[in-house]
This record gives C-alpha cells, structure tokens and sequence, in this order.
C-alpha cells in the first residue's frame, strides 16, 4: 500500500491508516489466530479430524445443498431481475423493496418461519406433504433456507447491469433480422453472464457458511440433515477446539477456492468489455 | 438458465409487435413464473412473520416485551448494535474516501480484504474469536490472569458482530463514493473550504442515501446475527442472550406459546430490516449500486 | 419512390413526438432529416425501421406497405448512434451475424465479408472486438454490418454525433463518396445543419414533431418556408417593425410593407451576407459603430451597434475586411440588399425581396 498519486484531496494518510488498522484489528488478526492454530496440526491429525464419516456426511449436504441453492438462485434470481428492470406491472415496486427481505430479516427467524410455512399444517406443507414434498427437516428444507437467503445477491448484482445494457445492442440485433430468443442467446445472455457468475458465487460463498436459518428447519439429523457449520458448534460444545478448525479451515479453504475460480472465470467472461 | 430460454421461446412463436420487445405472451409469462417464485419465497414467509406474530395480538407482544429474560435480551441486542454500527460506519466512511477518492497500490487487495468477512462463516468467525480470547486461547491465560472475560461475555458478542457487519456500510459507499467522482470536492477546496468542511458539505450528502441504506443492512445484520453470537456468548440468560438466542431458547423448550412469543420476538429483532422493506419511496437509483452488485464494480476500476 | 410516409403520427403516452408527417424518399437519394433535438426526427427514422410503430397513417418501403411488418421483416440497415455493436464479437462476427440468420451460405458470407472489409477501409481487422477498435473503425464497422445483406435501405441515427470534429469531416466526404459507390437509398438524422447541407441531396427539416420544410439544400437556404426555418439554417437578423407610412420601420431602419397597413407589425429577416459595410461614412443609407468582429477563418462576423441601439449581424471575407481598415470601434456606413418578410405561422412567405442597393465600390460581389 502507499504510493499514491497526486491529490488535491486532504485526509488520504488519515482515512487509509484507520481503515488498515481497524482491517487488522477486526479481521486480519482473528483470521491468522486460526490460520496459526491450524499450522499447528499436524497433517495427519488434521486429515483424521477433517474427513470423519460425519464430517464427510455433512459437507456433502453443505456443498450440494449450497450448489443446488446457489444454482436456483441465479436462475430465479436473473428471471427476477429481467421482470423487475425491463416490465411495468402492477406491484413491481413492492416486490422490488421484498428482494431485500431476506437480507433484513434476522437469519434464526428466517428459518423458523421456512420451518413453519413447510410442516405438515404449514401454509405450504399441508399441501406439499401429502404430495410426499416435505420440506421441513428435511435436506429439501436446506435448500429452501439456503435460497431464500441467497436470493438478494443474484437480483441486486444484476439489476444495475440489466439497467445499463445498451437497448440499441438489441434493436441492433432485430434490424439484422434476429428474433427475441436468438437476440437473448446470442447478444444479452453473454453480457449478463459475468454479473450472474458474481451472484452465483455470493450467493453460494454465503449458502456455505449459513447457520442460524438451517438450524431450524434441517433439524439436525446426524449423517441425514446436519450441514459443516452445525458439526462446528457441536465440537465446540464438546470443547473439542482442534477438531472444530480442522472443519473450518475445510470450510474457509473451499470457500476462498470457489471465490477464486469463480473470480476468474468472470474475468474470462467479461473479456469483451472495455 | 433453462427456465428462462424455455417461456421465453413463445417470444419466436408469435412476432412481437416491437421487433425489440418480448411478445405480451412471453412477457406474462415470464412475470407470472417470477411471481409464483417471489410468492413463496418472499412474500410468504413475509406475510408468515407477521401473521405469527400477531396470532395473539398486542397483548402477547407486550406481556413478551415485559418477560426479565427478554428485557435484558433486547437491551443487550440494543447495545451490541449501538457499539459496533457507528464503529463500521466510521470504518465504511474512511475505507471509502480512501478507496474512491485516491488511486494507490494494493487498492485491489484491501478491496477484497474488505470483502473477506462475506465470505467467512458466522460459526467460523465465533471460532476465531474464541482461538484468540478463550481459555486455551492466545490470550486466554493473560486476559485470565487480569480478571477480563471476552469469550462467554458481551465484549466477545460485540466484537463477533463488528466482524460479521464489518463491510456492510464501506462496500456500500464505496461504488456511490466513486460515481460522484472528486471534481466537486476539488471546487470546494478551489472556493477556500477545508478538508473537514469539504467532507462535510460536499461528499456527505451526494452519499447520504448509499449511507442510510448500508446503516440499515449492518443494523439489521448487527441485530439480527445469530452463528457468530452463538458460538462466543455462552447463552447465559439474562446476561450474555441476545434476542436471536433469546428466540431460539424459546424455540428449544417450545411449548405453542413460547413460540409465539419467539416470533412476536423475532420480528421485532427484524423490525429495522421491516421497515425499509415496506418503504417505497426509498429512492431505488441510489441503491442499484447495493452490496452485491457493487463487488464487481469496485474491482473493475 | 423507395419510401413514404403518409400522415404519419406517434404519440408517447399522449405526447405527441411526431404529428401528421408525409414526405418521400427517392430510390438511391441521400436525404437528411434535420431539426433540433426533441424535434421527432429520430423517431421518425425509428419507425421506417420498424423500431417504433407510428399512432396513425401509413409508412411504405418501395411501394409496399410496412405498418403491419416487424423489424426483422422489413430488410433495412440500421446504425445506430452509438453504434451498438455486439461487444463479445468480432468484427468478422458482428457483420456475418445478419447473413447467418438469414441462412446464407458460410462461403457467401466469407466472400460478402471479405468484400465490405475492402470497401470500409478495414482489412486485416476482421480478429478485432469492438473495445480494440477506433471511434471511426468502429462506425465503419457498423455500417458494414448494416449493409451486408443488401437492404433496400440504410438508416443512420446521428452518424457523426460521436466523433470528434476533425475526424467528423473526413466522416462526412467519405460518407457521400459511398453514397455514390453502393446509391443504396439512405436516411441520416442530424441536428447539424451545416452537416445536412454539405451531405444530403434533400433536406426535411422537422421541428417539435411537425414537417417544417423539404427541400434541396439550396431551396432550403434560399426559400426558407417559415421563419423557424431561416433562422435555423444559417444565421439571420430578425426584427420586429411596424408599418408607418407604407414602410415597415424599426428604429432608422426601413423596409418594404409589401401594401400592409399602418400600425401592422411585420417581421423581417435579412442574411449577414445581404449587409454590405464600408469606411466610407456617406456611402451607403445607415449609420453604425462596428462593435465586434468574429474570426471565422476566411469569412468574418461583425456585429453593428446603431444609434438607435439596434444590433445588425453581418459577414465579409477577410480580404475586404483589412481592405477597408475596418477594426472595433470604427464608425461605418451600411446598407441591406435583401430582406424578406417571416411568419411563423404563414405557409406560403412573399419571395425575398431586392432592395434598392448602391454597386459596391470596390471587390464586387460581397459574400
């Protein structure tokens, strides 16, 4: 850091010490403190601790469920955000202001109305239950919780995007005689793709480490319905420290990677843009 | 993408009446299939949280409001929110007149640091503070020995808050802060004004509703979180149990009123949140630049 | 004719941008559609592409009806103000993209492609993505891709609004040495008047949604339908007289009333270039001080003070301008050799009318 270039502006030493200081003390210190104890573990140790059949259970669901939320969530999630920028109807702005919702709500209580909107008397459940579509306690309920708590991200990272596509780039396309779907394919869906690919990887970065909302609605089932995060609480509790990092740098290292690959699959995805 | 290229192929079926628009077939068809999704998504867990809630009317709010236990709970929620908002606002305001206003190396790296804390589970940040302030902890026996508790204690859920709602309010200027460029602070500081009175009256208030907005998210996040106070309070009731953990513990010991009562609780703790969701004349250009979207863009400059 | 629009109208949300236009295209004419901006122009080209569908009347494409006709369908060109090429092309994709859709064979396309490249200048660029291409490349590339499948016409939106002034003339003359090569009917919007004038072979100038006047160029600058008209080709002097004594008078100038009675107001108009100056204070009917002088290369702008107060813009060439010692502040004689009458409102105006002017004395025709 340091180096700046010339700048009429006062208070760059100031404002850029207090945000290094305050970065270091909140976060980076935390961060190396467990980075530090993890060094500390043998590999061995380490790979016993992390890859327990329990363990593996849970990551499964944790990274499936997470997959499957975040996947949904860029479908829907674009879907939504074409409705809400390009068509007038009614309502469009009070489901504009919902999309924040699940940002604003406390995520316990999140998954405790998921849980009750899903069981078997819940407004949805006393219709999906019979149907064998159980959604509560269950890993569909992961799901569930997952994707409403991920929704904001795709929406909120596209909206601006679709707002600032250049409408003459489609009418462009028509001239040249290309319909609605082809224009899509062809000319929207590639400029769209970065941003969709940002959202995703929120999306499913926030889906992995979530835990107040599926605590509620997975029911924590052993090897069945009980996600990585949940399995770090549990060895804490039992005051097993070595063994609740060994599972969070598991979860921290896979999520850094996914940020990473996702990172640059958007560089390649936005190659074209000046 | 499936579901997108699927009703939107009836776009091929009828020629729209505009070459450059969806035909009303397709349209409808696209904004019934995002209205079905937001139903049960949004707009029913929405209208679920406040018809649990009110099942028993003002009485059971009040008579929940009253409980001791939940007295404490929610003065204690008040207080974490009031210490660690106007830290991350300070932090938001100096991370972002750094970030947009001068150009420097590393910008790129501290962009992402900002970001780190998004990517990190709540439990795992609980974890480190509990690696560093615990008893076995790199501090443990120093902090024992001088009598000062962080862990189990409200200094620990205060600082497992500030981290979880630490880049809430930067990453939320910082793209505002961007856009607004620095020609207006250099005219006031051509007509004579200071440093502080630039800051002040210029940049101050062309932020003001990146601003609000980002004070918002971190109050509802600050209030709101649940993994990360879970795992360093210690669930002492009455003295380290924020409204959350107050709500699950009535949720644990769940007899039908108590979960009532832990909704009416619930909402109230998402009540800030509630209050911007509802608000329509929250001016929307300002906030399409918005903690998610302005990740991309912060980077790319 | 290749186009016409008959009645044509477009309202947006009870606003009306167009109001009752009729006009027509000749095949292979390069014709402009002139105004200030908000004037509808752009909306009138919009809808002949198809882009807009017109509130009322009818638009024709060689004879054909087009109203019920989507975009795709009606076979035009179309370059758009800021281009919009397709960013995550390249230019060999961009202008191969209408071809494919329209099922030509790939080495049709490769050899049309290879064609327009050597036509617009762009060989050997064909790998390029529009971000690594130039203002100008960029618009050559545009058109290019407008034209590849022979559309009965082509359609600019501002086509020099983006680049900047030098290359904006270059622009232009290669524009029109185009128009000769491919004589493909072509429609631009401009809001440069001087643009219109030197590019198009007709002129339709429109002002708030409604058809002001078409015309060549000449007719246009010579026989301005109405007073919006004069006074947004070129620059005129306009003043408000009255009518005293069979003449219509402001301040010590008089002009012809053209049989109106007295006390009727009458506007006037004169060209700078209809104002002859001289040093020679007895020479010419008027007095005036010499207030500024404009630069404008080979021609000059000065503006006269006269007693009365009254400003007169007129304009001289560089040659007589030091000829006759003229600088700010020097008193002058001057006289107006034509004037005509102006009315907003009024279809048809009298023809210009000659003063009675004295010869100048020296270098002959002013400018």
């Amino acid at each position: 850091m340091g180096h700046k270039r010339f700048s009429a502006l006062p208070g760059f030493g100031l404002t850029l010490g207090f945000t290094l200081f305050y970065l270091s003390v909140i976060v980076l210190i935390p961060f190396a403190g467990l980075i530090v104890r993890a060094l500390g573990l043998s590999w061995a140790d380490f790979w016993h601790l992390a890859t327990t059949d329990r363990a593996l259970a849970a990551y499964r669901l944790t990274f499936g469920a997470s997959l499957v939320a975040a996947v949904a969530n860029a479908v829907f999630g674009t879907l939504l955000a074409w409705v809400l920028t390009r068509y007038e109807f009614p309502g469009r702005r009070l489901l504009d202001a919902m999309v924040d919702f699940p940002f604003a709500l406390p995520t316990a209580v999140a998954g405790l109305t998921l849980a009750n909107l899903f069981t078997a008397n819940g407004w949805l459940g006393r219709y999906l239950v019979p149907l064998g579509i159980s959604g509560a306690f269950t890993p569909l309920g992961v799901v569930i919780a997952l994707t409403f708590v991920g929704l904001p991200f795709v929406v909120r990272t596209l909206q601006p995007v679709l707002q600032n596509l250049e409408r003459e780039v489609e009418e462009a396309a028509a001239t040249l005689g290309a319909g609605r779907l082809r224009t899509f394919a062809a000319i929207i869906a590639p400029s769209l793709l970065p941003a969709v690919l940002t959202g995703f990887a929120l999306a499913f970065a926030r889906a992995i480490g979530e835990y107040g909302s599926i605590v509620f609605i997975s029911g924590n089932l052993p090897f069945k319905t009980e996600i990585a995060p949940y399995l770090i609480v549990m060895r804490l509790e039992e005051y097993d420290y070595t063994g609740a990092i060994a599972l969070a740098v598991v979860l921290l290292v896979s999520s850094f990677l996914l940020l990473a690959a996702i990172n640059l699959l958007e560089q390649w995805a936005s190659r074209f843009q000046d | 993408m499936t579901g997108i290229i699927k009703t939107s192929s009836a776009a091929s079926v009828k020629q729209s009446r505009r070459g450059a628009e969806e035909s009303p077939l397709a349209k409808w068809a696209l904004i019934a299939v995002a209205l079905a999704f937001s139903l049960v998504f949004l707009l029913l867990p929405l209208v679920n949280v406040m018809a649990q809630a009110f099942v028993k009317g003002w009485a059971c709010y009040w008579s929940s409001l009253t409980q001791p236990d939940s007295r404490a709970a929610i003065r204690l929620t008040l207080i974490v929110a009031a210490i660690s908002v106007p830290l991350n606002v300070l932090f938001g305001l100096a991370a972002a007149w750094a970030i947009a206003k001068f150009e420097f190396r590393g910008k790129s790296l501290l962009v992402t640091l900002i970001d780190l804390p998004f990517s990190v589970s709540p439990v795992v940040v609980g974890l480190m503070f509990i690696v560093l302030f615990g008893l076995q902890g790199f501090f443990g026996k120093w902090l024992g020995a001088h009598g000062i508790k962080i862990i189990f204690a409200v200094p620990g859920i205060v600082l497992a808050t500030i981290f979880i709602t630490f880049p809430f309010v930067a990453r939320e200027l910082i793209p505002v802060m961007q856009a607004t460029g620095t020609e207006q602070e250099q005219a006031a500081l051509t007509l004579g004004a200071s440093g502080w009175q630039t800051f002040w009256h210029v940049t101050l208030p062309s932020v003001k509703w990146g601003l609000i907005y980002g004070i918002i998210l971190c109050n509802a996040r600050a209030m709101g979180e649940f993994g990360a106070v879970s795992v360093v309070s210690g669930h002492i009731i009455g003295r380290t149990e924020t409204m959350p953990l107050r709500v699950e513990a009535l949720y644990q010991g769940a007899t039908g009123a108590s979960t009532v009562a832990a909704f009416c609780r619930g909402e109230l703790a998402g009540a800030p949140g509630l209050v911007y969701a509802g608000d329509q004349d929250f001016p929307r250009m300002e906030t399409g630049e918005r903690i998610s979207g302005s990740r991309s863009r912060i980077v790319d400059r | 004719m290749s186009i016409e629009l008959k009645n044509v109208s477009k309202n947006f949300g009870g606003v009306a941008a167009v109001n009752n236009v009729t006009f027509s295209v000749k095949e292979g004419e390069l014709m402009a559609l002139l105004g200030p901006s908000g004037g509808g122009k752009t909306t009138v080209l919009r809808m002949i592409a198809g882009l807009e569908m017109p509130t009322a009347g009818d638009v024709f494409i060689r004879g054909r009806r087009v109203n019920d006709l989507s975009v795709q369908q009606r076979n035009i060109g179309f370059v758009f103000q800021n281009y919009a090429l397709f960013k995550n092309m390249n230019v060999f994709k961009n202008i191969a993209f209408g071809l494919q859709i329209k099922k030509w064979k790939r080495a049709d396309v490769r050899e049309r492609i290879a064609e327009l490249l050597n036509l617009f200048g762009l060989e050997g660029l064909d790998r390029r993505y529009p971000h690594q291409l130039s203002g100008g490349q960029r618009q050559r590339v545009a058109i290019a891709r407008a034209l590849a499948s022979k559309p009965s016409v082509l359609l600019l939106d501002e086509p020099f609004g983006a680049v900047d002034a030098r290359i904006r003339q270059e622009l232009r003359e290669w524009l029109v040495r185009l128009h000769h090569e491919l004589n493909v009917t072509t429609i631009f919007v401009t809001h440069d008047q001087e643009e219109a004038m030197e590019v198009a072979d007709r002129i339709v100038i429109f002002s708030r949604g409604v058809l002001e006047q078409v015309g060549t160029p000449r007719e246009i600058y010579d026989q301005p339908a109405n007073e919006f008209v004069a006074r947004f080709i070129g620059v005129m002097n306009v003043l408000e007289t009255e009518v005293r004594d069979g003449k219509a008078r402001i301040g010590e100038l008089e002009f012809p009333a053209h049989g109106q009675m007295d006390g009727q107001k009458l506007r006037i108009g004169f060209r700078p270039y209809a104002v002859q100056i001289s040093s020679d204070l007895g020479l010419y009917q008027y007095q005036a001080v010499l207030r500024h002088t404009f630069f404008l290369g080979v021609l000059l702008r000065v503006e006269l003070e006269l007693p009365s107060g009254l400003t007169v813009r007129a304009r001289m060439t560089k040659e007589e301008y030091s000829h006759q010692g003229l600088a700010d502040g020097r008193r002058v004689s001057f006289q107006i050799r034509q004037c005509r009458v102006l009315a907003r409102e009024e279809a048809a105006l009298p023809a210009e009318t000659d003063l009675s002017f004295q010869a100048p004395p020296l270098l002959g025709e002013n400018i």
